[in-house]
């Protein structure tokens, strides 16, 4: 140990090493609990792990500038990974060859529900115009919603936080949702987690069920292409 | 898999130079998914396509098991974004709890429509099968 570990601290929390391994060790253990409460959706890795960073942030009054230094480089993935939703649309192309039209009514029905409804709401709960414009891409994989909210000149990051709860909170509901309402169709189940919940959604999908899982990932590749089309125009057609 | 990773960047570059030369109301990743899947597709009708990170799914280092390796913990990458909540927790303070209660009253309503639409939807296909 150094004579003076404040100074050792200094350097430590300024470097990108140190904000990298607390994401990826954060992630980890979480993912590990996760595993061990055999994936009960309260114990969700992303809401656990982005509570305790935020918190150990807040407790040694670090920036997220700073923090941001070094997780860029898992969030720098988030466009590869949009890319890489090219390969399960791929090889599961007979599946949705075969379920094109449901999915298709369910792509733009959902997809438009989401939009539809989360600026409805806020309009009706009085938000301001800049917080419904940053609401509006929600359902949608964060890559993809940070970059609507931007051509929109909303607020990015606010969209991501959005994003992310968003995701959080599709990952709980939908199994209980769905057992409680009868709906046992795992495509079904998997697409509309997919539409409302994105990447976090679809993961929470493969812990579930494989098809289900095939499905989420198809929705999410599905409703990035539709939600960027359809957002820029609910925005003009719902908000006055 | 440095090819592999490297095909993916690409996309996305050409994805984000369509997007800002052509003022696409889109974003360029979107453009890019396009783009592998196009080449994917295209693959399997010219052999010619068939090498380096496209040679296919025997191949373990092709852009099929890079594409999972991304995808595996998709749900790690959304972390960095969520913990900037830190930075909006004034805005919470103020909007907070409307914003978490339209964000779960949308979720919801938006889970059900969705798959309320895709059994419709397959039922009545199916329907429409059994009776020509």
């Amino acid at each position: 140990m150094s004579d003076n570990p404040f100074s050792l601290w200094v350097y430590l929390s300024q470097s990108p090493l140190l904000w990298l391994t607390v994401t990826l060790l954060t992630y980890a253990v979480a993912d590990a609990v996760s595993l061990a409460t055999h994936r009960h959706p309260l114990a969700n890795p992303v809401l656990h792990s982005t509570w305790i960073i935020g918190a150990f942030l807040l407790l040694t009054k670090t920036s997220y500038t700073t923090y941001f230094g070094g997780a860029q480089f898992v969030h720098f993935l988030l466009g590869p990974a949009t890319i890489a939703l090219a390969v399960p649309l791929y090889e599961n192309r007979k599946v949705v060859a075969a379920a094109i039209l449901p999915m298709l009514v369910a792509l733009v029905v959902g997809s438009v529900t989401a939009i539809v409804s989360v600026v409805l709401l806020s309009e009706a709960a009085g938000l301001p115009r800049a917080i419904i414009l940053s609401l509006a891409p929600k359902s949608v994989t964060a890559g993809v919603a940070m970059g609507i909210s931007e051509s929109l000149h909303a607020d990015p990051s606010l969209t991501a936080v959005s994003v992310v709860l968003t995701g959080i909170m599709g990952a709980i509901i939908v199994t209980p949702l769905m057992n409680r309402t009868g709906i046992t169709d795992f495509r079904a189940r998997g697409f509309a987690v997919g539409i409302a919940a994105h990447g976090i959604g679809t993961a929470r999908a493969f812990q579930v069920d494989a098809v289900a899982g095939v499905f989420a990932g198809i929705a999410m590749s599905l409703n990035a292409l539709v939600t960027s089309l359809l957002v820029p125009l609910a925005v003009t057609l719902l908000i006055h | 898999m440095i090819a592999s990773l490297s095909l993916i960047l690409l996309c996305q570059l050409i994805g984000e130079v369509i997007v800002r030369g052509l003022d696409l109301p889109m974003p360029g990743p979107v453009i890019g998914l396009i783009l592998l899947l196009a080449l994917l597709l295209a693959r399997d009708r010219f052999a010619m396509l068939a090498r380096g990170p496209l040679q296919g799914q025997s191949q373990g280092d092709g852009v099929e098991s890079a594409s999972r390796g991304l995808l595996a913990h998709l749900s790690l990458l959304f972390i960095p974004a969520g913990v900037g909540v830190v930075q909006k927790l004034d805005l919470l303070a103020e909007h907070g709890i409307a914003i978490l209660l339209i964000l779960v009253v949308s979720v919801v309503i938006t889970l059900l429509v969705t798959a309320a639409a895709f059994l419709l939807a397959s039922r009545l296909l199916a329907h429409g099968e059994d009776q020509p």
